[in-house]
């Protein structure tokens, strides 16, 4: 069974090969194969996670080597596998929420040109991804993490013909090769002071080379967590996430959302050796962390476009990840993980039902009172949006929210204060989460039709999303209530988290938890206020961008477009623009010329007529006497 | 005899393919697929042969004894892979140029050949004054196939290419010479064998300035910046084949000598020079980067991309460590694929719309989406995306530099995301977009297909498994440096295992 790891990424390749070897195929066989391909994976997977839970191997971890990738001077990185607790809860979800979503397509796209090539592009991703989170080394996890900036790129800009795919397309792409770009220099100074790139080896000899707080290990983990805030879209690298809402509804759901962005998540937490002996690089993850979850979230709270209201909403949720990462809660972030990836593939896949029966509609100025025409739409966005604004005890979001409250607030590396910024974080995702809700499915409609409702494959994903975002957080309890640590306790064997609880705080854990609960309440009772229960008119919901100052920059994201764009794009382009000619160029073509210029002046003496000659003779002489009488 | 057979058969095929060009219009082109495919088939029988000693095959006799000239050939596992490179593109070529030249054929593949002939003698030449002899004889046909069969402003690009690299050959001269007489008078040794000449002691001041007449040469082949700008014009005006000769093999001739001689021949004045050298390599990598993104016309940005990569091979040479020297082997390998594949599809792209200009294309996916495919490929192959070879070549370099100048890689790791800005400008320009009213673009026909696919194996080969292509130059990367055998600078804690014992 564990022998045959290496076929769950490489069935998605293969899936890609097919389809793009294989010339026009008819939909159902393409729907087939890239369904198939990460069905298959997802059925592995299942069975993997079976076997970890009932016989786990040794060490709770098993590496399968294919082949050395190439072997230079003792730098041998291997195209092999390594599967322990960590990736064994990214593969199920990259497969099980990759499945149904490849499931949604084949309705959501059915029209589309590019079916074909929608499903390779989509397998082709899936296959990097797991190789991203299976890799035993840092060179293949490279690997797979350059190949899902590919995949992202080729998905945001499917739709080729509008430039405006492609200009997000491209940032996506460059603004995180830039983060990638720290992470390479991260593996180098690795190697060139460890001596290795392999995982676990690379972490067994800093641990004995590096002191705690060392200048190596602050550099090395520095330097990953920028390949980490470049690819989970933290501050200061966020910009491209909003954009990257140019691709199809379900890329948006699978990438951008459930699985990629959250590669930044499970690079920290594969290396939190290295972040261990860092301290203070711990402290600045959880600082982005509590920073961006804060920004993001006030920037969802104006947005008009519902997609881009969901994508503020996913750096937010991941900023909730990293703030956990930051203080050492690991279980907490990829518990987080987890019923993000559900919920949020969830209200994406819902939004983009609503986006389809609306005709591509993504303004919410335009929707309003939908929940009659779309109940089932209605029914599972809520249910998603109840999970995402933590509402007390329904949906999986609260516990996973409050256990990362709670790690926060007893860390040592935590404390009071990051736990503040969660909680208003919390607050501001509740209004912004029901703003959303009521604006799109309450009070009366303010032009959008409804043209078109989804199909079968559409809504089964939705239900079975929304019953796994729902019970996904009864495998992990909070202490108070039940104490299950069933998701952490299998965690632990790959990740022994910093956090632990003393006992006797458990009056202490049931006032946070009212206090939080209490406020994320309010924050969906404020929604309601403004905007269930009066009328909102299309005319009365403000200009895009808004007029108010303060709300125009929550809009525009905090400004950090226009700062790079000054600072960075234009001034390339300003030099690219004025140096098109290549002002090296200008030494050579001066040689040139000179030549030439010498070549006419000398020319200009061959005239041909003998009284010239002549008196230029007379003259060379005279001058040669003047010279010799000189002397 | 094979040594000198490989460089002879694309002589003769040369001059036949002249001679029937005056009777047929096909039969050239079928006689220089056989002057490169036989030399091709050659050649790949020395794979997997051990050397013994340093070659793994040698070939000498005494050409002019009285000025201690020798022909003298010899192939290691460096020379063994450029020369297949060589004939592997030659190839290619002929089949790019297949039904692309009209125009007096038979001259064409005359040229051709013999291009591919110097540059084969280049690789295995290994007395100074016989590899100045193929040095030269590579350039007067390039300058031919700029001159007659390529662009606009053909004349010109081809008058500059011949007197930057008459410049560069003129000064190398001087230096092999130079080099000659030096040696002698330490030695009494009157020779030009490149084994006689390794580790000779020669007065400081006159091994920096020998030094730098080579590296001036090489860098002007390479090119690095700043001698770098007769490409871009030789490039965009070159036809197809005459690009992908360039881009592919004549470059690498450049950095051939950079690692076969100006290192392993001075190497303090080489480890004096090295912070230059690696600043000039950075600063190329960069600058080139940035240029292409500047330009419009297809040609001309791929063009630039080269200066690009090719700063590349500066850093890695001058890094100087058995990482960044494997780096730059598997670099100048992906580079001569993954530019050929784009100078062949800025070709096909021009044949057909009898145009270079970025500003007139678009939306070509929607008429063509195979050709797109291959142009999406080789697009990620120059950006180095891990899995294609140009990844491994620049992530070794990169590793390599790391451990000798830390800023300068820095810098040069940054040239990965101008590549990404120029790379993917190709791909919007050109293919994404909507198409314009009425255009139409053939796909890629089977031809076409057949040369892109074998480059695509060829990248995606040595991306994925690219050790046997490093096992056969180990050898000869390990006698580099045995022959440099100054102590590597090392910043950081880690030095490179010990190397088993040369043979």
């Amino acid at each position: 069974m564990l022998d045959l790891l290496w076929l769950i990424p490489a069935l998605p390749f293969a899936g890609f090969l097919l389809l793009t070897l294989a010339g026009r195929l008819p939909r159902a066989v393409i729907a087939g194969i890239g369904c198939g391909t990460v069905g298959v994976g997802a059925i592995f997977s299942l069975l993997l996670c079976h076997r970890f839970l009932t016989a786990p191997p040794p060490d709770h971890a098993f590496t399968q080597s294919l082949w050395t990738w190439f072997d230079v001077a003792g730098l041998a990185p291997g195209i092999a596998f390594h599967l322990d607790a960590l990736s064994l809860v990214m593969i199920s979800v990259i497969t099980g929420v990759g499945f149904l979503i490849h499931v949604y397509s084949a309705e959501y796209m059915r029209d589309d040109e590019g079916f074909q090539r929608f499903f390779a592009f989509l397998n082709l991703f899936v296959g990097f991804m797991l190789v991203l989170v299976l890799a035993d080394n840092f060179v293949l996890l490279l690997l797979g993490w350059e190949g899902v900036g590919l995949c992202s790129y080729l998905l945001i800009g499917f739709w080729y013909r509008e430039p405006a795919n492609g200009a997000a397309a491209r940032k996506a792409f460059v603004v995180t090769r830039i983060g990638d770009t720290a992470l390479l220099l991260g593996l180098f100074l690795l190697f060139a002071s460890l001596g290795t790139l392999h995982f676990q080896e690379a972490f067994a000899a800093a641990s004995l080379a590096w002191e705690p707080g060392s200048g190596l290990a602050v550099a090395a983990a520095l330097l990953i967590l920028g390949g980490a805030v470049g690819k989970s879209a933290q501050l200061p690298l966020q910009t491209w996430l909003p954009d990257a809402m140019a691709g199809p509804t379900p890329v948006s759901a699978l990438i951008h959302a459930a699985t990629m962005v959250t590669a930044g998540v499970y690079l920290i937490a594969r290396c939190h050796v290295l972040f261990e002996l860092a301290p203070a690089v711990l402290l600045v993850v959880a600082i982005v962390g509590a920073a961006t979850l804060l920004t993001a979230g006030f920037s969802a709270l104006v947005q008009h476009d519902i997609k881009r209201v969901l994508a503020y909403s996913t750096i937010s949720q991941l900023g909730y990840m990293f703030l956990a990462l930051g203080v050492g809660a690991w279980s907490a972030a990829m518990f987080h993980f987890v019923t993000h990836a559900l919920f949020k593939a969830l209200l994406f896949l819902a939004a983009g039902a609503l986006i389809l029966a609306l005709h591509h509609e993504q303004d919410m100025r335009k929707m309003g009172g939908l929940r009659h025409k779309l109940p089932a739409v209605f029914w599972t966005f809520l249910i998603g949006s109840v999970s995402l604004a933590a509402l007390p005890l329904i949906g999986s979001g609260f516990y996973s929210k409050e256990k990362i409250l709670w790690d926060v607030w007893i860390s040592p590396l935590g404390g009071p204060a990051f736990w503040a910024v969660g909680v208003a974080g919390a607050v501001v995702t509740a209004l912004y989460t029901f703003r959303m809700v009521f604006l799109v499915f309450f009070g009366e409609s303010r032009g959008a039709r409804v043209e078109h409702r989804p199909g079968p494959a559409v809504l089964a994903v939705l239900v079975i999303l929304a019953v796994f975002s729902t019970f996904a957080g009864g495998i992990e309890l909070p202490h108070t209530f039940g104490h299950v640590t069933f998701f952490s306790d299998f965690l632990d064997t790959a990740l022994a988290s910093l956090v632990v609880l003393p006992p006797g705080l458990d009056a202490e854990l049931w006032a946070l938890l009212l206090v939080a609960s209490a406020l994320v309440l309010a924050g969906a009772g404020v929604a309601w206020w403004l905007y269930g229960k009066r009328t909102q008119t299309s005319d009365t919901m403000g200009a895009a961008p808004p007029r108010d100052p303060l709300l125009r920059f929550w809009f525009a994201g905090w400004g950090f477009d226009a700062v790079y764009d000054t600072l960075l794009v234009r001034p390339y382009q300003f030099l690219a623009r004025r140096n098109r000619r290549d002002l090296v160029d200008l030494g050579p073509v001066f040689i040139a010329a000179l030549a030439r210029g010498l070549h006419t002046l000398l020319s200009e003496t061959q005239t041909g007529r003998l009284r010239w000659y002549a008196s230029v003779l007379v003259a060379g002489t005279l001058v040669l006497l003047l010279l010799a009488f000189a002397q | 005899m094979m040594l000198p057979a490989i460089i002879l058969l694309p002589l003769l095929a040369g001059l036949v393919a002249w001679l029937a060009g005056r009777w047929s219009a096909t039969a050239p082109r079928w006689i220089a697929l056989a002057g490169t495919a036989v030399p091709l088939a050659l050649t790949a029988t020395f794979w997997g042969r051990p050397a013994e000693g340093r070659w793994i095959a040698a070939f000498g006799f005494d050409w002019i004894p009285a000025a201690g000239i020798s022909f003298f050939l010899a192939l290691d596992g460096l020379s063994l892979l450029l020369v297949l490179l060589t004939f592997f593109l030659g190839v290619l070529a002929v089949g790019v140029a297949w039904r692309q030249t009209d125009h007096r054929p038979g001259f064409f593949f005359f040229n051709l050949l013999w291009i591919l002939s110097g540059t084969a003698g280049v690789f295995l030449a290994l007395d100074l004054f016989l590899f100045f002899f193929f040095w030269e004889l590579m350039v007067l046909p390039m300058y031919f196939v700029i001159g007659i069969w390529g662009h606009e402003h053909r004349t010109r690009a081809a008058i500059k290419f011949f007197l930057f690299t008459q410049a560069g050959g003129f000064i190398l001269l001087l230096a092999i010479l130079g080099l000659h007489f030096s040696h002698a008078a330490e030695t009494g040794l009157h020779t030009f064998l490149y084994e006689d000449l390794l580790g000779g002691a020669l007065p400081a001041g006159t091994a920096w300035w020998l030094m730098l007449g080579f590296f001036f040469a090489f860098a002007v082949k390479l090119p690095a910046f700043p001698f770098h700008t007769w490409l871009p014009d030789a490039h965009t005006e070159a036809p197809t084949a005459g690009s992908l000769i360039l881009a592919g093999i004549l470059l690498k001739t450049g950095g051939y000598g950079l690692l076969r001689f100006v290192v392993p021949l001075f190497p303090e004045a080489a480890a004096a020079f090295a912070p230059v050298a690696l600043v000039l390599g950075a600063v190329g990598i960069l600058y080139g980067a940035k240029l292409a993104f500047a330009q419009s016309d297809l040609k001309r940005l791929v063009a630039y991309t080269s200066v690009s990569h090719m700063g590349f091979v500066v850093v890695g040479v001058f890094a100087w460590n058995t990482w960044a020297l494997q780096g730059v082997v598997v670099t100048m390998i992906c580079h001569g694929l993954s530019t050929g594949a784009l100078f062949i599809l800025a070709g096909s792209l021009q044949e057909r719309l009898h145009t270079r200009d970025l500003g007139r294309m678009g939306g070509f996916q929607v008429l063509a989406p195979r050709m797109t495919a291959f142009a999406l490929f080789f697009a990620m192959a120059s950006l180095g995306l891990p899995g294609l070879g140009n990844f491994v070549g620049e992530f070794l370099i990169l590793l390599g530099g790391f451990q000798i100048s830390i800023p300068v890689t820095v810098a040069a790791a940054l040239g990965l995301v101008g590549a990404t800005v120029y790379s993917l400008w190709i791909i919007q320009r050109a293919f994404h977009g909507t198409p314009a009213k009425g255009a139409t673009l053939a796909d890629v026909n089977f031809r076409e297909a057949a040369i892109l696919g074998a480059l695509v194996l060829g990248l995606l080969g040595l991306g994925l498994y690219p050790r046997p292509v490093l096992d056969a130059a180990e050898p000869a990367v390990r006698w580099l440096e045995a022959d440099a055998a100054r102590p590597v600078p090392v910043v950081l804690a880690v030095e490179p295992p010990p190397h088993p014992p040369l043979p």
